[in-house]
This record gives C-alpha cells, structure tokens and sequence, in this order.
C-alpha cells in the first residue's frame, strides 16, 4: 500500500471570481494506521489563527493574549505541554545515521537540489557508503525528477515508509512519490507541510546510512524552522550553502546565514554554483551571473565561513537532470566534475572524515585502485 | 481597500525559484511605465525580497501616511518622454539590515501578504504587478484568497507564469499552472526566460538550459505564449551596477539593431534600460498583456 495525497475535489471552472475557493488540502498520510495520525494539534482552520500564535508547543499555548477568539484555543489550552513526544521517536529512527547535512539556500534556483544529487552520487561512487536524500521541499519537489524515479511510489511496511532506491546504495524520500499526478501543485500552509516533515522523519525506514543529504526550499520559514528543531536532538553535522555569483543571489544567502546563526546550525561551507560559462565554440570564458561584489569567495570570507569552491556551468549538468542522469558518473572528467571532487573533500574534512575514504583525488586514482564506479 | 483605484492586477508566479520572477517583473514594470501606464511593483517575497536590490533602493524606507504606507517611488513621470511613474512596495524596506533573516512561520506571512494587500497607499495605477515567491504556500494562499474576495470583477487581469526552458523547472512550472487552475487565477501567458546565452566573445547562442520548454508546457496547457528571454549579462550589469547596456556594432536583437550606440552617462534606469536587447522584447510582451485585456474584457482568457 502506497500512501497518497488524495485526490483533490473537483474544482469548478466557471464558477465566478468572486467565490473564494477551497483551498484546505487534504491530510497526508492518511493510510498509516490511527497510531500515526500527522498531529493532534493541527487546527482544522488554520487561517483563523492569529498571526501571534505562541504555537502549540509554548507553555502559553491557548492561555496567551493572542489565543483569545481562536478557534483551537480549548484544545491548545487542553493540550499537554513541553518539547513534541515525537522528537525521541525522530531521534531513535535516525539513530543509525550518521551524518545528517542540510543543503540550504535562501535563493531559489540556485541549485540546490542539483547539488544534492551530484553530491550523493560523489558519495555514492565509494560502494562502501550508504546515502540518502530527503527532499524537504514540498511545493516544487525536484529530486525524483532530477535521479529519474518520478514515477515511483512509496511501499509502507510494518517498521515504516520505505525510501525509492535509486541505485544499491542510494535511496531516495520525496512527497513527489505520494502525487496522484506528477502536476498536481501541492496547495498547503506552513502547518500541514511541518507536519509531513515529521512523517518523513519518524516513519521513513531509511535503514543504516553513513549520509543523509536534506534538500530544502529556498527562504527561511516553516521548512526550515520544523527541519530545525525535529533534527536538534538527533544532531545535525551542519549546513552546506549554495549560491550563484550574482548579488541578488548573495543577498538571500546572506539572510540564510543569519537564518543558520540564529538556529545554531553550524555551516560547513558556501558553494559557488554556475560560477563562470565556458563557451562550447570559442572556448572564451564568460560570467553569466556576474559576481559584481566579489562572488561567494568575499561573502565567505566577509562572514567567516569556509569557502569550499565554484562549480562552473555546464549545459550539460541541466540536461543530465532533466533526464534523470547521474552528471558525475557520465562525465568524470568534465572540469565541473573536477570542481565537484574538491567540494566534497573538503566538505568530508569538515564532518571529519578522511577524505581520501570519502572519495578519491581524481578520477585515474580511481581506476588504478580498482575502485568501481 | 486600499487597491480600488487600481486598474489592473497582475501577478507573477511561478513554482520554480531563480527563474527571473523578480526580473521578469522589473523589465515589465519598466516596460509598462515606458508604454505610459502608470504602475506599481508589489514584491510578496517576504524571506528574500529582491526588488529593492533590482532597482538599487536597498537602502530605502516605508513612509507612514494617513492614507496608509506609502510605496517607494522609483521614478517620476515624465510626460514629455510619455514616460509613467513607478512606485514599488517590498519587505525588504521593512527590515533594520538588508541581511537580516525574515524567519516566520505561515500565519505571520499571511497577515504580512494581507497587510500589503490592503495598507497600501497606491493612488490611482494602471497596474500593479505583483512579483511573489516560488512554490504554492501560504503567500500564494493568502494572494488568492485575498484577491478572490475583494477584487472587483475584472480587476485581477491574471497571472504571467515565467519559467526557464529545462525540464527539471517545467515541472515544477505546471505544479503553478495547476495552482491558478484550481483558485480560479485567470493565466495570462508563459514567459520563457533565460533561454539561450549569447557568447560575447564569438556570438555563438548556447542553449544553456536547453529551450523550448517553456513553449511546449504552454501549448499543452492550452494557455499564450508570451514569448522567449534569452539571458543577456547586459541587464545584469545595469541593474547590479547601474551600467548603460552597449552591445558590439552589428547585434541585433528582435529586427532592431542594437549595437554600437555610444550612450551618455547617467540617467534613470527606466532610459538606460531603454538601450538594453531586452527591453523590445518586453515592450512586446507589455504590449500583449495590455491587448489581452482590452480584448477580453471580462477577465478570463
């Protein structure tokens, strides 16, 4: 049994601008036995809820100002307080992984989740490792598409939500694998997206994994907050930044790392990603997204954060997404390739690992040591 | 509220991030203020607002009138050059540092969207644009809700849908068609950006994030295309740093030759944009949204 987002009610075309259209979404998951029901505490109208919610968990929940007139105010009031009783079950779930890295950006399409995957298959390349990705990006979910299983669909057994296994040892967590339909747009406030967070996180069986890679949206707001404080307990080993060179990019990146600094997650580094064009004909190189104010190596060094490197643009890396390829694996050699094996050293360095264990210098190590690829 | 004297509302959606929205909105905004229409820019970003940074006013502040907040101007009108005013209203001018994090949860960005949406002072517009984030969350919630209610019938002429041409931001793309679907938001067309990199070396069109998706997505919607927008480093130059766009002699962009023209210094950004490849492109896509809503009419097309 697969879980599902229902199908949603049929929508009526004509009816006029002015009839406000239902846009409660249904709840997810709603095959999984009663035991796991998303959360009590999900009001049935969260727009009636006041903008200074103290939020469920506060011990001011249903006794503050601003609880005076809503609608969840007895069950908030009723409710029990203290930290959510499913953080030790989040935590024993991913007690058998090792390292967790958060991929974040406050930028969209920057490539996040391009970089997730070339990471995890950089990672995937030693078969000694195991490595999973769980794609935190609800509305705009581009994982699957990008490792090619977008028709798959979750398994559920006894013990959990089982991942969609992309090779032997790269699995893969998406809400894309519960869509009645690859288009259907995913319509739902910052509640229901937390909590299909937390299903992610306390009912995948991700088995024993030495990565998990969390692909997240870009900004910094429910996602994050809820990714946050459901991973505190169980450790995060930090964040890795991505962005572009442009200043509009940088901008945003630089609230992420506010975002990071405030939360108390530790950085491992700033990625420049489609820094500098090589044109295919005449060889000459361009700066499509020109880093007007010195590119992600001066905002690194602005912040004190480490560097880890520019990965340049490649035409290729886009087509091998859109068509479910592994770039790393098909083009070895390609100079973003090469960009790409440094980041991940040096990101390995930074979670302390050896990272010759991680992934080899080149890709003629590789094949001298008989390692497959 | 406070946008009865707006005449129409355009949104720009899309479920990709990074694929220009804010770009997209500048260049039509500016387009539209060139075309005479006088014209708002409200930026619903509210974790990473880029329309301050677009239109170098990062610096700028929300004044508090009687009326309600007054949005920043970005240039007066100037009627001999039949050029409109344009105002712009963002997050952005709300925060203490312009690096300071926007970290909230969904009820908070709702009452945000609908604070913009209703203390606004805008005065009378011909348009109002509004540039939001990607995705399908609480923003687009409130947006729609909001405007669903309380636009008068017609006033909300659509939404322009911009997306980049591969297949990985495609599909998030119809994710949003699927959205204004659903709530009944009226798609006014698809603009492909960012398809194809001109080589300033050696001009050679590198199709960087391949192209045509964008084109076909819409076909298979069944909605307009509004056209393609290739990347143009140019347009970087001149909103990051103010530079006049120059193009080698002999470039030419749409029919019209643009290279080779020694521009004075100086300037607002509304007439140094009028030298940029992209600005007759989005003098045609301006003038498309304008015809399609004379000729509708009545608010669906």
């Amino acid at each position: 049994m697969a879980p599902s987002l229902d199908e949603p009610a049929p929508i009526d075309m004509d009816a006029p601008l002015k009839a406000a259209p239902k846009l409660v979404a249904p709840e997810p998951g709603i095959h999984s036995p009663p035991t796991r029901i998303l959360s009590v505490l999900e009001p049935p109208n969260r727009h009636d809820i006041s903008e200074h919610c103290p939020g469920p968990e506060s011990q001011l929940a249903g006794k503050g100002d601003a609880c005076a007139g809503c609608p969840n105010q007895s069950i908030c009031a009723s409710a029990p307080k203290g930290p959510d009783p499913d953080l030790p079950l989040i935590t024993a779930r991913l007690s058998s992984i090792t390292h967790k890295v958060l991929v974040l950006s406050g930028k969209g399409g920057v490539g996040k989740s391009t970089f997730t995957t070339m990471l995890a298959y950089a990672f995937a390349a030693n078969p000694g490792s195991q490595v999973g990705i769980m794609d935190t990006d609800i509305c705009g979910p581009s994982i699957p598409k990008m490792m090619g299983v977008e028709a798959e669909t979750i398994h559920i057994s006894s013990s959990g939500w089982s991942p969609v296994w992309v090779t032997d040892n790269l699995s893969v967590m998406s809400v894309q694998f519960m869509l009645p339909h690859r288009d259907d747009a995913v319509i739902w406030r910052g509640a229901k997206k937390n909590g299909l967070i937390k299903q992610f996180l306390k009912d995948v069986e991700w088995g024993d994994l030495d990565f998990l890679l969390v692909d997240t949206p870009p900004g910094t707001s429910d996602e994050h907050l809820s990714v946050n404080s459901f991973l505190k307990e169980s450790g995060v080993d930090g964040a890795l930044l991505i962005t572009t060179p442009q200043e509009v990019s940088l901008l945003d990146v630089r609230k992420e790392i506010d975002f990071c600094r405030k939360a108390g997650i530790r950085i491992l580094g700033l990625v420049e990603n489609m820094s500098g064009f090589v044109c295919p004909n005449c060889k000459n190189e361009s700066q499509i997204f020109a880093p007007s104010t010195g590119g992600a190596k001066q905002l690194a060094a602005d912040t004190h954060i480490p560097f880890l490197g520019a990965v340049p643009l490649d035409p290729r890396i886009g087509m091998a997404c859109d068509y479910g390829e592994s770039f790393f694996d098909a083009y070895p050699d390609s100079p973003a390739c090469g960009a790409l094996r440094n980041v991940v050293r040096r990101l390995a360095e930074g979670i302390g690992l050896n990272p010759d264990e991680v992934i080899s210098q080149n890709i003629d190590e590789e094949m001298t040591s008989g390692k497959q690829l | 509220m406070s946008l009865d004297n707006v005449g129409q509302i355009v949104l720009v959606l899309s479920g990709k991030g990074g694929v220009g929205k804010s770009s997209i909105t500048t260049q039509l905004a500016l387009s539209l203020s060139l075309l005479n229409q006088k014209t708002g820019i409200l930026d619903i970003d509210l974790t990473g607002p880029s329309i301050p940074h677009l239109f170098s006013l990062s610096s700028a502040k929300v004044t508090q009138a009687p009326g309600g907040w007054l949005p920043v101007p970005i240039h007066a009108a100037n009627e001999n050059e039949g050029i409109a005013e344009l105002n712009c209203m963002s997050l952005g001018f709300l925060l203490r540092e312009r690096g300071d994090a926007v970290v909230w949860r969904g009820p908070k960005k709702t009452a945000m969207v609908r604070q913009f949406l209703n203390d606004v002072a805008w005065g009378s517009l011909d348009y109002l644009l509004v540039d939001t984030p990607p995705g399908t969350s609480d923003e687009h919630i409130a947006l729609a809700e909001t405007l669903l209610r309380s636009a008068r019938a017609g006033q909300l002429a659509g939404a322009v849908v911009v997306t980049t041409p591969q297949a990985v931001a495609t599909a998030d793309v119809r994710k949003e068609l699927n959205f204004c679907k659903k709530t009944g938001i009226p798609v006014l067309g698809v603009v492909e950006n960012m398809s194809g990199f001109v080589c300033p070396h050696c001009s050679e069109c590198t199709y960087i994030f391949s192209s045509g998706g964008g084109k076909a997505m819409a076909e298979e919607f069944g909605v307009r295309f509004l056209g393609t927008v290739p990347v143009d480093p140019q347009f970087v130059a001149l909103v990051e740093e103010g530079r006049r766009p120059v193009y080698p002699v002999g470039t030419r962009v749409a029919g019209r030759e643009v290279g080779g023209v020694e521009a004075p210094e100086g300037g607002l950004l509304v007439e140094k944009y009028r030298d940029c490849s992209l600005c007759p492109i989005f003098e045609g896509i301006a003038r498309e949204v304008i015809g399609i809503r004379t000729s509708a009419g009545n608010g669906k097309v």
